[in-house]
């Protein structure tokens, strides 16, 4: 390990050949335990989360391996307490300021300090939303109603705060069902067709003195299609993106299957963060996990991130993906187009949501955009609650309402 | 020498694993005496290709236990994993009680003898749990994360107790418990109960060394040298972005495919000819096309 480790970076590279771990003190068996549940509690400080079943599994691993070596007792610990593998950087520090000292720390550079606006004005926001709601909380039904009219057609980059947090509970009501396929998983059929259900006939068959008279069906059931969120939080999107997080989030609650993801400089998974039931802790702890909001955009780049690390192996096949994005891109137009093709071959449908659609005389010119176009089922607005409603369906629908479009999107014509 | 089963230190499960040519390094070999020691189900991800699977295989034929192996699939159901009744076994006995009379008269033995052991048909599960072996089996849950929700919600509830309950019949409660070994390939999330219950190990791709040896041990009449070089010119694969960079059992085809092409070392004629055994994407091989084959045949056979 001469070179810059560039797995400091990645913390899904992290080598198993790992270095030696540079020795220091070593440690009294008999405080073991106390040692444990200290270093657990640091792992936890550092946003970790671990449940007490994990860090008595530690303390029994670390008495099973029965050894004072670091090295052995930094993989204990990475197995038993650490279950998701985008933990294991923030492991391998906490392990070295816990266990070793200051000087394991090699990846002190790694240290985020992203602020973002958005969660301190959303804050204020909602309160001024919920202080209206208590203290005159009759006439504000049809107040609201109004409001609700007026709000459907205003762009997003126009709204206020205390719109923006008024969007939230409207875009909670939105209903993102998504497409269906046959599931393999059979359920009970009325009907006298479709596969015989045998373990309900026999069973019958005992009331009937062992004469299956009464014969049960299976039939297909239905399986919702996941459905794949790309939202781009780019500098240029900055008006839209936080009024689009309010959808991602309301789509996530509303039903499983459902994957968020930022685009921006670069690719941030959301999924996990945003699944929180208060939209506002949603909506802060997205922000804390993205590095890059309001930056540039190298769309290309990060859907071909996208496409390697999540989308090809599986998360996209037979996906509804749904990108949200006014398609203005730094990188390569050519590098867009292949990622966009080979989206295409494995996601059921993929649908574009661009702000900027609305806008009188708009083209789809932005390089990124023109590049993606072909590969697209749908292409809608996105600017407006009213465009959001018409995504909502669009996500819905599936793909033989469309037509069989494959090439050329139909909201174009 | 032989390393006994079960592993008295992380050492003995890498030495135990190699004697039957598996090549574990030190994360993993803790994971896997951890597994052993702690009885706790493994729960394996990692990209395609990089020996997730071989770890189950592997610690049956060291341990002697049998693989029980459940591939999981979307639509997977009680009755493929884990118990079934035989049921025109059933219907046939019901008629045979019939015709000698013998249905009317003890209805509800009748129905107890139709959902005994008799009438049961094992699935993978149970099979892991219900069994009379000497030593414990391996079950291999594979791919865990194909199957949907509702499997993991019952995966949780057998792998937390390491015991089944049949309604008609009463719990089995394994005697010793299997090896379990669960594979992921991280297309979604596994459920985080499911995890708390289970060690983690993120398997990697090995380092060159590694994996020279594992491509020698793995096949039958490839030279030290073919191997060196097909595990550089793997590596350097990697290094290009491809869509699907090769692991560990591409590189073992890879190096089985040349030797059968009678290729003693690695040219640039023989690596075109068998591209398709080690990149499976038309996209990738352009690319490395590109980049020039001559070029990474050149920096792998050199040294």
């Amino acid at each position: 390990m001469d070179d810059q480790p560039d797995w400091a970076l990645t913390p899904q590279r992290f080598p198993s050949e790992h270095p030696a771990l540079p020795e220091g003190r070593s440690v009294d068996r008999s405080k073991l335990p106390i040692l444990a549940a200290g270093f657990v509690q640091a792992l936890r400080e550092a946003g970790i989360e671990v449940p007490i079943g994990a860090s008595i599994l530690y303390v029994r691993a670390l008495c099973a391996v029965n050894s004072v070596d670091r090295s052995e007792r930094y993989w204990c610990g990475r197995t038993t307490l650490i279950t998701n593998s985008d933990d294991f950087l923030t492991y391998h520090k906490v392990f070295g300021r816990y266990w070793v000292g200051a000087e394991f720390d090699e990846t002190e550079q790694m240290t985020t300090t992203t602020t973002i606006a958005v969660d301190q004005e959303d804050d204020d926001g909602m309160e001024n939303a919920g202080g209206d709601d208590d203290d005159e909380a009759e006439p504000d039904v049809t107040m609201r109603y109004s409001a609700v009219e007026v709000l459907r057609d205003k762009d997003f980059a126009e709204y206020t705060k205390q719109e923006l947090a008024e969007l939230g509970h409207l875009v909670s009501e939105m209903r993102v069902g998504g497409a269906v396929r046959p599931s393999r998983r059979l359920k009970r059929s009325h009907k006298r067709r479709g596969q015989p259900d045998l373990r309900r006939t026999v069973r019958r068959a005992l009331a009937n003195d062992g004469e299956p008279i009464d014969r049960s069906f299976r039939k297909q059931s239905e399986q919702a299609r996941r459905v794949v969120l790309l939202v781009d939080i780019s500098g240029s999107m900055e008006a839209y993106s936080r009024a689009l997080l309010r959808f991602v989030h309301a789509t996530v609650l509303a039903r499983g299957r459902v994957e968020a993801f930022a685009l921006g400089t670069r690719l941030t998974r959301l999924t996990r963060e945003i699944a929180t039931l208060d939209p506002d802790r949603a909506l802060s702890n997205a922000a804390n996990a993205v590095d890059d909001w309001s930056g540039g955009t190298r769309l290309g780049e990060s859907l071909q991130v996208f496409n390697n690390e999540w989308a090809v192996r599986g998360m996209a096949r037979g996906a509804v993906v749904v990108i949200m994005s006014d398609g203005w891109d730094r990188g390569e137009p050519e590098l867009m187009a292949e990622q966009m093709a080979r989206l295409e071959r494995v996601a059921y449908r993929i649908v574009w949501s661009n702000p900027l659609k609305a806008t009188d005389g708009y083209a789809p010119l932005a390089r990124g955009m023109a590049a993606a176009l072909p590969y697209l089922d749908e292409f809608v607005e996105g600017h407006s609650l009213r465009a959001l409603e018409e995504l909502a369906a669009a996500i819905n629908r599936n793909a033989k309402e469309t037509r069989p479009s494959r090439g050329f999107p139909t909201a174009l014509a | 020498m032989t390393i006994a089963f079960p592993p008295g230190s992380v050492a003995d499960v890498a030495s135990g694993l190699a004697e039957h040519d598996y090549l574990a390094d030190e994360a993993l070999a803790t994971a896997i005496f951890l597994a052993i020691e702690l009885q706790r189900p493994l729960l394996l991800e990692g990209e395609a290709g990089v020996g997730k699977t071989e770890v189950a295989k592997t610690l049956a034929r060291w341990s002697g236990g049998r693989l029980i192996r459940m591939q999981c699939y979307e639509g997977l159901d009680v009755g493929q994993a884990v118990y079934e009744w035989d049921y025109s076994r059933q219907l046939l006995h019901l008629r045979t009680l019939e015709a000698v009379g013998g249905l009317a008269a003890n209805a509800n033995a009748v129905e107890d003898e139709l959902y005994s052991d008799k009438f049961l048909v094992r699935r993978p599960l149970l099979d892991a749990i219900a069994h009379d072996d000497e030593v414990a089996p391996v079950l291999l849950i594979d791919e865990v994360d194909r199957a949907d929700d509702e499997f993991e919600a019952f995966l949780l509830e057998v792998l937390s107790e390491y015991a089944i309950t049949v309604p008609e019949i009463g719990t089995f409660r394994a005697a010793k418990p299997p090896i379990v070994i669960i594979t992921s390939n991280r297309t979604r999330d596994v459920h985080d109960a499911l995890k708390r219950r289970a060690l983690y190990h993120w398997v990697e791709h090995p380092g060159l060394e590694r994996e020279v040896e594992i491509i020698r041990r793995r096949t039958d009449g490839v030279t030290d040298e073919l191997a060196g070089q097909v595990a550089r010119a793997v590596a350097q694969f990697r290094g290009l972005g491809l869509y699907k960079p090769p692991g560990v059992a591409e590189s073992i085809d890879w190096a089985q495919a040349l030797h059968r092409l009678e290729q003693s070392g690695l040219t640039v004629e023989s690596a075109n000819a068998s591209l398709g055994t080690v990149l499976k994407y038309r996209e990738d091989q352009q690319r490395v096309r590109a980049h020039g084959l001559d070029q990474v045949v050149e920096t792998a056979t050199d040294a």
